[in-house]
């Protein structure tokens, strides 16, 4: 039954994944991509990590694709506005993506067999997923939160008007 | 194991039934309730005191022409209603409606599932319900739509955040995300209060984002007849307009049950253990003041309605970032100085 | 410059305190009078059921009288429609044949009589004008209708019927009560 709800999920989420990348429309593309994250949802709870699943819902599927739908909305992007795309920048794109599989290929084959057991229902829990995050994790969980703080103070500077073009009101 | 099934089949029909008969005396309601604080009477012709006038108007809305703009995409266009509906009525899974009843010796409780992180689930499906509201604007094809949606949703994305963190302060405190168990934590006489007494700003701040998310007055920007025209809805006819209004309702309903189940006690009543009643009784009991709080709930945000003005848009954005934000930031810190004093 | 008046304000733009910059008070109080209003006495009149009650001198409906054997009061002299601010009376004057004594009060009478209903403004200025007591205001209503022509109310609907006379009393202004004390001049012997 899970292993049949796995294969489902999976073909569902590779499938919109591939729609976000061929479908015209780009709010469509965004559509398909809040799809896929579902499908990822599902499999976080196959998985019985219920807060990464809640979480990956409320910042990814609730937040984020809610603002890229805004700025694609607002834009207005159709065939005739779409910007040139030369064959040097579909080449570069084509070798970053390449590269970026070969990272992931590696790095799956270099994780070990254990990882991929079942290490007790309990595993997803937020009382273990803290624990693990402020004890073993600590300092790749900081910088993470360092680099988040360091993104907002950039996001609040560009968003700051400049004193010496307009009058503070 | 079947016991088990049915017992939960009937409690989910049960659920559901009861927030859609809520959701539509809520209409019901709120056209007297306006009314009486206008000093009118209200709808009165339907049945006696108008009682039969929701299902009135369902019926209106349902013989209504139904029209779908030709230069819309039909998919998306049916799609926002449903999924506005959709996510509305999913939170009504998590709320603890009452304590166990036990029937043979087997104890049922009358919480439909009790998953560990329940806040996080009621934060998830309301935050996908912007897409419900987004969808159906973006995909009515017109302007009037596509700004009033944005709206909303630029709306409910900002209250969200004070919201979660108002929650986060509770949670501390508690200790827990599940919602049944912050109900039992409330439970019993003596000292131990209700969380709106060790946490009244995150109350605060609680209600007036719920009144944001809700999209209720005096935050109702999105529909705006001078602006905007009707927002997000502007090209929706029929059961389809239907389903975002009824979406709103419900939405009011489980806010009013997620207030009073994290605030309030859920379905936690003074003096509960003292009255020497059978486990049963207090727990029909408790049901039902579960439900007298969430009328009382969905009456103030009606109160509230037909008292207060709306905000401007600026003024309600300033509220949001600038005021709710940072208290409810200040909140948590305090809320965390305080337990780890109490701790030492 | 002074005013003259002495009813103008100078707006203050003074800076709003702490406690009116949080808003709660004024919502707190903003909540407490509507919920005053809750337990009020409702305005509503429930119309088909209850009928709101007219003042004794409501001004409406125009009726021509007919006097106490029958015969139309009015002789179509005029003064009315001279005396309506609104010109919204006009006639037609006819001489009464013979034979025609019991239908019409005076020799000359009104062939036909019209009031615009659309310009009337009810003022009453008519009745006071009247020297025969032919025309009164009423208090029934001038009922709706979906196109102009049927605001013109023509002698069909002013006349008062022989079986259902219109009391009119109430309406009886001062001038009229004196009139009516010269028996000389009255032309209801």
């Amino acid at each position: 039954m899970t292993l049949y709800l796995f294969y489902f999920l999976s073909f569902l989420a590779i499938l919109s994944a591939l729609m976000v990348v061929f479908s015209k429309n780009p709010v469509h593309s965004v559509l398909y991509l809040i799809i896929t994250f579902f499908c990822i949802f599902g499999h976080y709870l196959l998985m019985n990590a219920q807060f990464v699943a809640f979480v990956h819902i409320i910042v990814y599927a609730g937040a984020i694709m809610v603002l890229f739908l805004y700025v694609l909305m607002l834009l207005n992007l159709n065939s005739e506005s779409e910007p040139h795309k030369n064959n040097t920048l579909k080449f570069v794109a084509v070798i970053s993506a390449c590269l970026l599989m070969v990272v992931l290929v590696a790095a799956l084959r270099g994780t070990d067999d254990k990882m991929l057991q079942d290490t007790g229902s309990q595993i997803g829990y937020v009382r273990n997923l803290g624990k693990v995050m402020l004890t073993d994790f600590l300092l790749p969980f900081e910088i993470t939160s360092i680099l988040l703080l360091a993104a907002m103070v950039g996001a609040v500077m560009i968003g700051k008007k400049s004193s010496n073009t307009t009058t503070p009101q | 194991m079947t016991d088990f099934l049915i017992y939960k089949i009937l409690l989910v029909v049960g659920v559901f039934t009861i927030t859609l008969v809520v959701a539509m005396y809520a209409t019901y309601g709120e056209r007297k309730v306006a009314a009486f604080l206008q000093d009118r009477i209200g709808p009165n012709r339907a049945g006696p005191f108008g009682i039969l006038q929701p299902l009135a108007d369902g019926l209106k809305f349902f013989m209504k022409e139904e029209i779908i703009p030709s230069v819309s995409n039909k998919f998306l266009f049916i799609l926002g209603p449903s999924i506005a509906m959709i996510t509305a009525l999913m939170a009504g899974v998590l709320i603890p409606w009452g304590n166990t009843l036990i029937i043979n010796g087997t104890a049922y409780s009358l919480q439909i599932t009790d998953i560990n992180i329940g806040i996080l689930y009621v934060f998830g499906v309301v935050s996908i319900g912007v897409y419900g509201i987004m969808i159906g604007g973006w995909a009515s094809n017109n302007k009037y739509s596509l700004l009033g949606a944005i709206r909303a949703s630029a709306q409910m994305i900002s209250y969200e955040l004070a919201m979660g963190i108002s929650i986060i302060a509770l949670i501390m405190m508690t200790g827990t995300l599940s919602l049944g168990e912050i109900v039992n934590q409330q439970a019993g006489g003596d000292w131990n209060f209700w969380n709106v007494v060790y946490q009244p700003l995150g109350f605060l701040i609680f209600i007036v984002c719920a009144f944001a998310e809700c999209n209720r007055a005096p935050f109702d920007l999105p529909e705006c007849e001078t602006e905007l025209v009707g927002g997000y809805h502007t090209e929706y006819s029929s059961m389809k307009l239907g389903f975002y209004m009824f979406a709103e309702y419900i939405n009011m309903f489980i806010s009013s049950a997620v207030l009073s189940t994290l605030y309030f006690g859920g379905y936690n009543f003074p003096f509960m253990n003292d009255l020497g009643l059978s486990h049963n009784a207090i727990t029909i009991l408790g049901t039902v003041f579960l439900f007298a709080k969430i009328f009382f709930f969905i009456f103030f945000f009606m109160w509230v309605r037909w008292t207060l003005p709306r905000f401007r848009y600026d003024q309600l954005m300033n509220l949001g970032w600038r005021v709710l934000l940072p208290l409810s930031i200040a909140n948590l810190l305090l809320t965390a100085l305080v337990l780890l004093w109490i701790d030492k | 410059m002074e005013s003259l008046s002495h009813r103008s304000k100078v707006v203050s733009n003074k800076k709003m305190t702490f406690l009116e910059r949080i808003y709660l008070p004024a919502v707190l109080s903003g909540i407490a009078i509507t919920i005053k209003h809750l337990f009020r006495r409702k305005a509503t009149v429930s119309y088909p059921e209850v009928k709101r009650e007219f003042s004794k001198i409501w001004r409406g409906h125009h009726v021509l009288k007919r006097d106490d054997k029958g015969a139309e009061r009015c002789t179509a002299c005029g003064l009315c429609a001279v005396a309506c601010p609104a010109e919204a009376i006009t006639m037609t004057a006819a001489e009464r044949k013979k034979g025609e004594e019991n239908l019409y009060r005076e020799e000359k009478y009104a062939s036909t009589y019209e009031i615009n209903m659309l310009r009337c403004i009810f003022c009453g200025l008519c009745e006071e004008a009247c020297p025969k007591e032919a025309i009164f205001l009423t208090d029934r209503l001038v009922y709706t209708d979906f196109a102009r022509d049927g605001f013109i109310y023509g002698k069909d609907k002013l006349v008062e019927k022989v079986d259902e006379r219109i009391d009119v009393t109430v309406r009886q202004t001062p001038a009229v009560l004196e009139f009516k004390k010269h028996k000389q001049l009255s032309h209801n012997k």
